[in-house]
Formats: structure tokens, sequence, C-alpha cells
């Protein structure tokens, strides 16, 4: 018996070791092995990622440009898709395509099954419902548990208007992602225009919010009372220097044509307007708008979405010699009495360059009044002859030239994709002739800004205002106000011209609106100085260009109007100018002909079927 | 009841009560969201769980007023009933994932004979091995010569053995893996009266021999397993009968390991052998086979040294392991009670089998001695199998935890086990046989 006895002893050996290795186990799990409490954490806790309002773009006077409208993404989270899911009546109820819906989901499925994406990870499938499309279907998500609705952010445009200025906004790409860690995919950043340049201030800060769900999704209330929870911050609204009233006024003015306008406050270098034409309703680039009507925007031979004021741009025509005027009176080489032949043209080898019929030689003034070719071919022929050599001179030239802020990006500015135009350096022409082996006359057309210039009508602006102002201009720019905030980032630049001599170019510049090839362009009831432009097309007609800045003294406003495929400069380019100007300085225009005339002129073939806007309901 | 050579042993009643109670505090925690919180609704499983405490309180109180002699004398009407309820469950049983287990009167009122099959067989062993004149291998018992081994078996040996096998083989048709091995572990009763501890070393080398045949190929076990025969068989050599036993033992081993082998590849159903898979970490399912003991370990491990704090379980809270309130629902106590709970129960466990165990010895009466050994060795096939399962140890096997899992019958069952040994044991200085 003792012996049996005894095996209570292995028995309760048994229990003991039994339990020890438990314990054991449970150290393990419990104490020294962390991934257990991760794991817990991971299946128990979901982020929602709170998306802040975008701030709004507002014009120089508070009025409202873009806004936001609540949009709803449509989210599945993968683990809790059973087999009972209804996808007829779901996307019955949500108006989308089946099979879309079907490729989407799958392709949802496939990452997961990747390990790509997270089972309890949430995933948009339908991307920016509008409250409209979403009202049906909000009522009955009980029906499908592995959906929610995410509500999120898209841009309502209440006039039709600046579309490539305003620019929109769509969701990160991959090499974004990887670049900045704030986005996420699926997230939304500003592609182009101000959307873009002020994307960090317009775009607030995502907040966090931590809830606990079940192994349901179904969520549970905030963890830990929100303690690890980041606010999210509104974007700031973003005040433009725009003016709606011109902006929109400009739009019409350029309803049918190509080009663009581009109005600058000199003073300030505030852009009171820019616009390009023909552009698109900036509501067709919205949410769900953006695949359906990209394509057909791009492909549109009329470029809609490049923004012609600031592109590499036409040869300036006429307008250019303005400054070849200010900068000869500069160095000398001319003064307001110096008189060139003209007698119909200048010859240079064995070319003449053609001018057309008017008084006698004409003295610095007149030249500007008439706009005189032979008068300007001569007058850079002997301004880059002032230097030591050819080289020398017309870098000399060259450099006042930029000094306008032609042939340059605006670096400092905050419009981005501003392309620079082309002002040949000595370089350039090195390549073609040789070095030493050119004169200004192998490159007499610069003097009459034909030849290989570009510039475009944000530079032509520019250039107007300095003259405006007396020789300085303020890097040009569209941003005002941040919130209640003043920007004061943009600096002066000084283009080293004096003063006086600029008044002198000015004077000519009155003249041309008084008594010169602008005549049939003055504004009633204001001075003004403006220049005309001819630039030759060698593909077409030749396009209308005007600058011009209006009261003549004391500028308020200094324009440049670029008109494609329209003849002389005071044909299209020159009214438009005015009138923009008249609509600026006395907020109405009275002169209805002119306007009539303008708006229903038709330079270009439109497009022949119009792209429906995203949210027009369809029932 | 209070008579003089009666004497209750108390620490039995406060662990079981202790167990009990936290029991039903986890159960409450792993199913909390059923109701809103009023202990008796019967809609919620933890309502009804206090209902059937109460219901076993109140049998255990009953069972401490019976007569002693009781129990020893309705042991083969008993036995014989229960006989009659494993065979009928085989007809009449609903049938449930392949094993039919259980009569099902109504949904609340469900009853698995193999509960009352361990009672009534720890009473018959008890009854029939409690005979002053039973031994395994006395005088005159030798069945047969094995070589120069007498293999000692007496013919009342062997009916001890069969009134175990024979309900034995009718749960092993129940098709319920948990079931059968539960009850399998009174095989222990065995070995503390007499039968050789040699039967314990097989069944632990089948054990090993079966993870290690899951692990690597069967063609090198079978080779190491015959190696070892052979060193024995030669160390042995000056006993013909030892030396006989160490080769066929070598050569039984052997067919064991191509037989499992053969079984697991090409007889168990795929969700059993990935079971198996999984747990020795040949199969990464964490989705399926392996999700339910991977939350359950997530749970647990989340809890950390003190846990998560009563109800503040997320993983218990949020329904994140599967039949959490009964199977797993020591994966609640280790979320919520952290290492220090959970280990506090498995103390208290161990306390309480190897009380059991040790006041067994001190009986009297050989009855409830060995009956007293039937119930400890219950209790720890349950306890070792569910918990092991909850920590990743076992492989999934159905199990309640004893007195801690939501389940009215199995509550029932385990506190009739339990408060018969109480009672007995309080006339421990009585024979009642």
């Amino acid at each position: 018996m003792n012996e049996s006895e005894n095996k209570k002893w292995i028995f309760i050996g048994m229990f003991v070791f039994v339990g020890i290795a438990f314990l054991a186990k449970l150290s393990v799990l419990q104490i020294f092995d962390p991934t257990y409490k991760q794991i817990a954490n991971a299946n128990a806790i979901r982020k929602l990622t709170q998306y802040p309002a975008r701030g709004y773009i507002l014009d120089r006077n508070g009025e409202v440009l873009v806004y936001n409208e609540v949009s709803y993404d449509l989210m599945v989270v993968p683990a809790e898709l059973g087999d009972e899911l209804d996808t007829l009546e779901l996307c019955s109820l949500a108006d989308i395509d089946i099979a879309e819906f079907r490729k989407n989901l799958k392709s949802i499925q496939d990452q997961v099954k990747a390990l790509k994406l997270g089972r309890s990870t949430p995933s948009p499938i339908v991307k920016q419902m509008s409250k409209l499309e979403v009202a049906t279907l909000e009522e009955r998500m009980y029906q499908f548990p592995a959906f929610f609705l995410q509500p999120r952010i898209l841009r309502r445009y209440p006039k039709p208007i600046a579309a490539n200025v305003l620019g929109y906004i769509s969701e990160v790409d991959d090499k974004k992602l990887k670049e900045d860690n704030y986005y996420k995919p699926g997230d939304y950043i500003g592609n182009t225009g101000i959307e873009k340049s002020y994307e960090e201030i317009l775009r607030g800060k995502k907040g966090v919010k931590n809830i606990f769900v079940d192994n349901k999704g179904n969520p549970h209330g905030s963890y830990m009372n929100g303690q690890y929870d980041t606010a999210s911050v509104a974007g700031q609204n973003l005040t433009s220097t725009l003016d709606i009233l011109i902006q929109e006024y400009g739009e019409k003015l350029m309803a049918n044509k190509k080009g663009a306008i581009v109005a600058i406050e000199p003073e300030t270098g505030e852009i009171l307007a820019m616009i390009t034409a023909p552009s698109y309703d900036p509501n067709l680039l919205v949410g769900r708008g953006i695949r359906k009507n990209y394509g057909k925007l791009v492909m549109d031979h009329n470029l809609p979405l490049f923004n012609r004021a600031i592109m590499d741009g036409y040869p300036p025509g006429s307008t250019f010699k303005l400054l070849n005027a200010a900068i000869g009176l500069q160095l000398g080489v001319l003064t307001p009495s110096t008189r060139y032949a003209c007698g119909g043209g200048f010859r240079v080898g064995g070319h003449i360059v053609g001018c057309h019929a008017h008084a006698g030689p004409p003295d610095l003034l007149f030249s500007i009044q008439t706009s005189c070719n032979a008068y300007y071919c001569a007058a850079f022929r002997d301004i880059v002859n002032h230097g030591t050599n050819t080289e020398e001179g017309y870098k000399v030239w060259r450099q006042y030239i930029t000094s306008f802020g032609l042939g340059t990006n605006f670096p400092d500015s905050d419009i981005p994709n501003v392309k620079s135009g082309l002002v040949p350096q000595t370089t350039f022409y090195d390549k073609w002739y040789g070095r030493g082996k050119w004169k200004p006359t192998t490159v007499i057309s610069l003097g009459i800004g034909q030849g290989e210039l570009k510039v475009n009508a944000l530079q032509l602006a520019n250039m107007t205002a300095a003259l405006a102002n007396g020789g300085w201009w303020i890097t040009p720019h569209l941003g005002k106000k941040v919130d209640d905030a003043p920007i004061k980032l943009f600096k002066r630049n000084e283009t080293g011209i004096a003063t006086s001599n600029i008044a002198i170019v000015k004077e000519g510049m009155q003249r041309v609106m008084t008594g010169g090839t602008g005549r049939g362009a003055q504004i009633p009831g204001v001075t003004s100085g403006g220049k005309t432009g001819t630039a030759q097309n060698p593909h077409g007609k030749d396009h209308s260009v005007f600058v011009c800045f209006a009261p003549a003294d004391k500028p308020r406003i200094a324009i440049a109007v670029l008109v494609e495929n329209a003849g002389f400069g005071a044909t299209w380019a020159g009214p438009i100018a005015s009138l923009m100007i008249e609509k600026y300085l006395f907020r109405e225009v009275k002169r209805p002909d002119m306007e009539k005339r303008i708006m229903e002129g038709v330079l270009i073939t439109p497009e022949p079927v119009k792209p429906k806007p995203a949210n027009t309901p369809t029932r | 009841m209070a008579r003089r050579d009666t004497h209750i042993d108390w620490l039995m009643i406060v662990l079981y009560l202790f167990i009990v109670f936290f029991g039903w505090m986890n159960v409450y925690a792993a199913s909390q969201m059923e109701g809103n919180g009023e202990f008796f609704s019967l809609s919620t499983s933890y309502g009804r769980q206090l209902l059937w405490i109460g219901i076993s309180l109140a049998a255990a109180f009953g069972i401490m007023f019976f007569n002693p002699y009781f129990f020893s004398a309705f042991s083969w009407p008993i036995y014989g009933l229960a006989l009659l309820f494993l065979g009928g469950v085989l007809v009449l049983g609903q049938e449930v994932s392949g094993s039919k287990s259980w009569f099902v009167i109504t949904e609340s009122l469900k009853f698995q004979p193999s509960e009352f099959g361990k009672f009534a067989t720890a009473l018959i062993m008890a009854k029939y091995m409690g005979e002053k004149s039973f031994s395994f291998g006395g005088p005159g018992s030798t069945l047969f010569h094995f070589f120069d081994l007498p293999v000692k078996l007496s013919r009342e040996g062997l009916v001890a053995l069969a009134l175990f096998f024979i309900p034995a083989a009718l749960i092993l048709l129940e098709n319920d893996t948990g079931s059968t091995i539960a009850f399998a572990s009174l095989f222990l009763v065995f070995y503390r009266e007499g039968f050789t501890g040699l039967v314990l070393v097989y069944a632990v080398l089948a054990v090993v021999l079966l993870i290690s045949t899951v692990l690597v190929d069967k063609f090198i076990i079978i080779g190491v397993v015959a190696g070892i025969a052979a060193i024995l068989a030669l160390m042995l050599r000056r006993s013909r009968g030892l030396m006989a036993l160490a080769i066929l033992s070598g050569v039984l081993f052997s067919a064991y390991v191509y037989g499992t082998d053969y079984l697991i590849n090409n007889v168990l159903q795929k969700h059993q052998r990935d079971r198996i898979l999984v747990l020795v970490g040949k199969v990464k399912d964490p989705k399926g086979v392996e999700y339910n003991v991977n939350q359950s370990k997530i749970a647990i491990g989340s809890g950390g040294l003190v846990g998560k704090g009563y109800l503040e379980g997320t993983q218990t809270r949020y329904r994140f392991v599967p039949k959490q309130y009964t199977d797993f629902i020591f994966s609640a106590v280790g979320e919520e009670w952290g290492f220090l709970g959970a280990s506090l129960l498995i103390l208290a466990y161990i306390g309480l089998l190897s009380r059991i165990v040790l006041n067994a010895e001190r009986q009297k009466s050989r009855f409830s001695r060995i009956y007293g050994y039937g119930v400890a060795s219950i209790l720890f096939a349950h306890i070792s199998i569910n918990i092991g399962m909850c920590i990743g140890l076992v492989p999934t096997i159905g199990i309640p935890l004893p007195m801690f899992s939501y389940g009215g019958s199995s509550l029932f069952s385990f506190t009739i086990l339990i408060f018969t040994f109480i009672k007995l044991d309080s006339k421990r200085s009585a024979i009642l046989s």
C-alpha cells in the first residue's frame, strides 16, 4: 500500500508540472513578448482621419471664388464582407456602374490577399459622391454592414471663371506620396494654379480620431476619451488679388477667341485679372468629374487647360519698341529729338523691314505714336553698337530687357508653372552664326519685337506696370491675404532706367492713345497710355497685341491683351483692353456697341459638344 | 450532518466557490454586450449561467444531506443508466459538426451523456476496485508468461478494465474528441490502483511520437525508435522477457508511427489535420484554423502583468475571440486580469486538484479514495487541455473549463462530481462500500 500511497506525489507532480508549463507560457505571452499588445490594439482600434475644411479662395474684395461642398466616399472594410452582399441593390441605390464596382472591389480584395492592404483597413470603393447621390443610399447603409460613408471635401465655384488661375484639386499621385509624408493615398492636393501654390495654407491639417471597433467594424466610441486624438485644423482662406468683376468680364470678352489678358495694379504688383481663352468650366474638374472630363479637355485642340497668360508665348511685336526707346534714352543713344529716316522701310543687306505709311522721319515720341519700324531697327542697331563690340553691346541691351521681367519666369512669384519665354542670349546666336560672326543687323528684327523673341501676357503686363510706375515693379503675384494677414513677400525690382527717361516713353504712349495707333482704344473719361502691337505669325494670321495703363498719372491698372490670329493690335486687342480698363475704373461700361462687337466676335471654332459637369442630377 | 465523525473539508468548498464565481464574472465580461447589465436576464448568457449556478448550488447543498452509503449502494444502477444514455445518444442524439454527443430537449436544456458517463464510471471503478479483495495482480493471477516475465492480470482486473473500456468505446463512437480524451483520463485511476506505470510511460511516448511524426519524416523517427529499442534490448538482455519487451515495443511503436502518419495524412479530415499542423507551426493559417487560438493568445498577451481591468478588455468587450464565453473563457481572464489573475486561477485549480488527491489518500474507505482519484483525473484533463488550448500549447479541442466556461449542464455535472467527493470525504473515517 505504501508504494501506491506514494503515487499521490506522481499525481501532484503532474499537476504542478503542467501548472508551471502554463505559467511559463503565460509569462512569455503576457510579459516577455510585446507583439500581442500591438496586435490587440490593431484589432480593436480604428484610426479615422478627420479631413479639415479646405480654405476658400476669395477675390480681392472678399467675394467667394471657390468654396467647399461635402462629398462622400463609399468605404468598404474587407474583413466584414460576408457572402450575402447584395451588389445589385447597393449599386442601384448608389447609382454606380456594377461592373466598375465589382472591378474595384476585386482590386481591393486582391490587395488584401497580397498583404498590401489590411483586412480591417477601410478602403474607398466609390469616390466623391455628392450629397444628392448619397441621399437615398444613406438611409439604407445599415443593410451593408461592411460599408460606410466617409465625408470628404469637394470644391465648388459660384461662377465658372478663372479655372486656370484657380487650379483644381485631385488625388495625390505616387511620386508626391513618396516625397511627402503628410499625404496618404486617396488624399487630395492642389494640382495647378492657386490651389497648388497655396496648397499648404488651404489644406489645413488632418486630424485623427481613434475609435474602438468590434470584430464587425462597428464603432463603439472614442478610444481613451480622445486622449490620443489630434484635432484637425481647418484650412486658411486665401484672399487673391483678382477682381471678380473684371475677371468675369474679360472672360466674356474673350469668348470664342484664343489668347490671354493680364491686368496688374502697378503700385503693388497685384494681378487684378488673369484670363486665358479658351478656358473651361472649373466645375468640370471636381470629384468624379475629373475622370469623366479631363480626357476630353486634354484632347481639345484649342488647349483649354493651358494658361496662355504664362506660357512660352509669342513675339511681342511693336509693344517691344517701348523698351528699346527706354534703353536708347538710358544709354544716351537716343534723345527725344533723335530722328531716323524711314522711307517705307529699313534696309538690311538685301532685305527691307517694311514700315507703314506715316509722316516724315519721326522723332522719338512720334515713332512711338505711329509705331515706326525703321526707327527701331536703326535704334536697336545703334544701341548694340554702343558697346565695344556686338557681344558687349548686346549683353548690355539684354540686361535691360530682362530687368523688365521679360525672359524670366518670376521665380519669387506665387504663380506656379510660369514659363520664361525667350530673350536670346549671345550664346544663342553664337551657335547659329559663330561667335563674333554676327552683328545687330543680323538679328535686326529684335528691334521691332519679332524674330526669336517670345513673351507672354504676364510679362507684357508686368513690363507695362514697370513703365507705369516710372521704372520699377513689384513681383506680380496672386495672393493678397491669408485669412486676415496681408502677404508681404513680394519684392521691388528695379529696371535701372531713370524715371525721367521712362517719363518720355510714357508721354509717347499717351500720344498713341490720343493721336496714334491706339486712338480707337481710348477710354472715355480717363487719360491713358498704351501701345499697339501686331505679332507676326508664320502659321497664320498675325496676333493682335495691346498694352495700356490708366490713368496716365498715378496709374491704377496696367494691362496686356493678346488675341491670336486677330490681325492688327488696334482691331481686337485694343478695344478689349479699353473695355477692361473702363470696367475696372468705373465698374460699368458705357459703350454697348463696342462691347457687343467684341463679345460676339468669333475667331475660333468652338468645341462641338460641351461635357456636363459631374454633379448634374441625371434623374 | 453535524455528527462527531463528520468533517467537511471547507477548503475544497471555498476553492470551488471561488472558481465558480470568478468564472461567472468572466462569463459576464465575455457576454456583456448581450444585455444591459441586469444579472438575472435569462436572455443573456451570463443571466442563464447565474441560474445554473443557483441550481448547481442547490444540488450541492442537497448532496450534503444524502446518506453517505447512497453512492456506493447505487453505483451499479447509475452505471447501467449511463450506459443506456451513452448508447441512446448514438441513436437519438443531435448531430453537431460530425459528432453526436448531446441530447437536446430544448435550446437551453441540453444534456451530454458523456458527462454522466464520467461520473458513473468513476463510481463504478470505485465500487468494483474498492472491494477488499480486489487486486490487479494478486497471487495466482498470472495470465501468461511473456518469456520469463509473468504478466499478472487477475480476472477481476480484466473486469475492471472492461468497466472502463465499454463506456469508452461508446464515447469514442460519438466522434467527439474532447469528450473522449476527458473520459480517457480515468485511466489514471488504474495506475493508482496498481496497474503498471509502464502504461503512463507508453502514453507519454505515444504523445511525443505523435508530435514528432508531424514534424519530422516518419522514417527518421522509425530509425530512432528502432535504434533505441535495440540499445535497450542489448542492455536488458539478461532478462529474456525484458529484452523481448524492448524489441516488441520497438516494433509496435514503429508501426504506431507509421500508422499515425498514415492516419494523419490519409484519414483525418482536413480541418483536424490542419489543427495539428497549425499547432506545431507547419501550417500558417491565421484567418482560418489558427484564428481562434490566435485571437485568444492576442487577448491574453495584451493583458500584460496586471490586465486591462475588469470589463475593460478590448478583445473581450468587442468580441474578437470567438466562442469566448465557452471554450476560450480563459482568454478573458488573461486579458482583463493579466498574468497575475491568470496565474491565480491556475494556482486555484492546482490547489483544488492537489487537495482532492491528498484527501483521497486519507480516506479509510477504498471506495472514496478511488472515486477521489477519478474526480481529480477528470478535472485535470479538462483544465490542462482547455487552458493549454487557449494559450496555444494544445491543439484546438472543444472541452469546457470546469466551473468556469458557460454551460449549464457542464457546471451541474462538475458540481455533482465534486460534491459527491466532498460528501464522501466528510465521512472519511467510515467504510462506505
